[in-house]
């Protein structure tokens, strides 16, 4: 299984080198969305409140875009089939596929940090660092194992490209929510006209924990369930 | 030619257990029945045409046989392995060529087969063997398949698909695209294969070219074997 993730992954990463996906278009498109909500909020107080949650949203919709990427490339020539008729370890198949997707959204992350910090005049407290972190590492690994996952559901459906988001968005959630709420924390910037200002940097801690078992469940029904899945893709 | 057999490659000595054996085999695609009662024998070594009309159930069939399409009544073994039971054990041994070529444009020749023969435990050297065996060393090998020629993808697919070693190569329309080179060069890999221990099944609609390569040609149509199936009139 393990031999097989790292073969997939090792794939998927050098298609994405040869093609330069996320940097010619998940990147700018995520950079698009940031500077559009700053344009729509428009008040420098407000971005910087919000940043975190707008992070995680435009890592999000980047994911959609990223997971159609990863099955397109199986289903455009027929490559699926052939996994399939080869005996490929499907866990290893869906290991590799996460595996490769949450570097993606690592990197585009990294980015994407950078641009709050410019576009919302956001600051990261140095002792939060250690939490962005963490919070980042797991909510990532949770994004990239429920968006392979659904991935994989949608990939022999009609109409993919819309069935997707439509699956995917209502399931993350949760990341969505604990990840920002993590970020909230490590940031300093959580509160609502200062009902909840000064937020403790530990607060975000217990949204860790949820990160980390959304994380567990769905990259173990993932091992289990992606067999299956393939077969009626 | 008739649709009966040609060559027995047993030399009509004692016959060992068939490599695939269906017995009124039926799959259903969504309400269709693809297959409708399909009996096929095919023994090892063998080279067997399937022909027929469009739509007669030719690629249903390989794709059954390769254990992509579950059987829904009847009995099937390939390679010993029950399809209605264990379709996983028998695609380990398997190679399929069906319409599509199941290449990743973005990545070049080499990086498809080594992809491709390493999922099989292949190593260096029967990549590179089974690149060059298909013509595809040299400046080709690092071109990306997107910017091949139909004809050079279908060389690629049909790398990967030596470089997996597979016992049973199903091979549907692999003329297509195919030059007249290239096709000389497909029916020498299919032979050699055949010498290494491969049993091969094709569905082709180039008969002429397709039943000079074959051992035994069998009609499909309807979604069911019409003769020489099991070397018997069905």
């Amino acid at each position: 299984m393990w031999r097989t993730a790292r073969l997939v992954a090792s794939k998927d990463l050098l298609i994405e080198w040869r093609s330069r996906q996320v940097t010619n278009q998940v990147l700018p498109f995520a950079g698009l969305t940031l500077v559009l909500f700053a344009f729509a909020l428009d008040r420098d107080d407000i971005t910087a409140r919000v940043a975190p949650g707008l992070f995680w949203l435009a890592t999000t919709f980047s994911l959609i875009v990223l997971v159609q990427r990863t099955f397109a490339v199986e289903t455009s020539d027929g490559a699926l089939d052939t996994l399939r008729v080869a005996g490929v370890d499907p866990a290893g198949i869906y290991l590799g596929k996460s595996l490769a997707l949450a570097v993606q959204l690592l990197v585009l992350e990294v980015l994407l940090v950078i641009g709050v910090v410019v576009f919302y005049a956001s600051n990261i407290r140095p002792a939060g660092i250690v939490l962005v972190v963490t919070a980042g590492l797991l909510a990532t690994c949770g994004l990239a194992f429920v968006g392979t996952l659904y991935g994989g559901l949608a990939a022999g459906a009609k109409g993919r490209e819309t069935l997707l988001p439509l699956l995917l968005l209502p399931v993350v959630a949760p990341v969505l929510i604990g990840a920002t709420r993590a970020f909230e924390a490590a940031f300093g910037t959580r509160g609502g006209n200062g009902i909840r200002a000064g937020v403790e940097i530990a607060d975000g801690w217990p949204w860790v924990g949820m990160l980390a078992v959304f994380a567990a469940v769905f990259g173990t029904a993932g091992v289990l369930a992606f067999g299956p899945l393939l077969e009626e893709a | 030619m008739t649709p009966t057999s040609q060559h027995d490659p047993s030399g009509g000595g004692q016959a060992t257990a068939p490599v695939v054996s269906l017995r009124e085999v039926v799959a259903v695609l969504g309400r269709f029945p693809a297959l409708a009662g399909a009996s096929l024998d095919v023994a090892a070594g063998e080279i067997l045409l399937l022909q027929g009309p469009n739509g007669a159930g030719k690629t249903t069939l390989l794709r059954v046989c390769a254990g992509l399409i579950p059987v829904a009544r009847g009995e099937a073994r390939v390679l010993g392995h029950d399809l209605r039971t264990d379709r996983a054990a028998v695609r380990r041994f398997v190679g399929l060529l069906g319409h599509h070529n199941g290449l990743y444009g973005d990545l070049s020749v080499r990086d498809n087969v080594g992809f491709w023969g390493r999922t099989a435990g292949a190593s260096d050297t029967e990549i590179a063997a089974a690149m060059s065996q298909l013509g595809l060393d040299g400046r080709l090998s690092t071109v990306p398949v997107s910017r091949l020629s139909a004809g050079q993808r279908r060389r690629t697919a049909l790398a990967c698909l030596l470089a997996r070693r597979s016992q049973l190569w199903l091979l549907d329309e692999p003329h297509a695209g195919l030059d007249a080179d290239g096709r000389d060069l497909l029916d020498g890999v299919i032979r050699q294969a055949v010498r290494s221990g491969a049993t091969v099944i094709v569905a082709s609609h180039e008969l002429e070219r397709a039943e000079a390569l074959a051992t035994r040609t069998v009609t499909v149509a309807g979604g069911v074997v019409l003769a020489g199936g099991s070397g018997m009139v069905a």
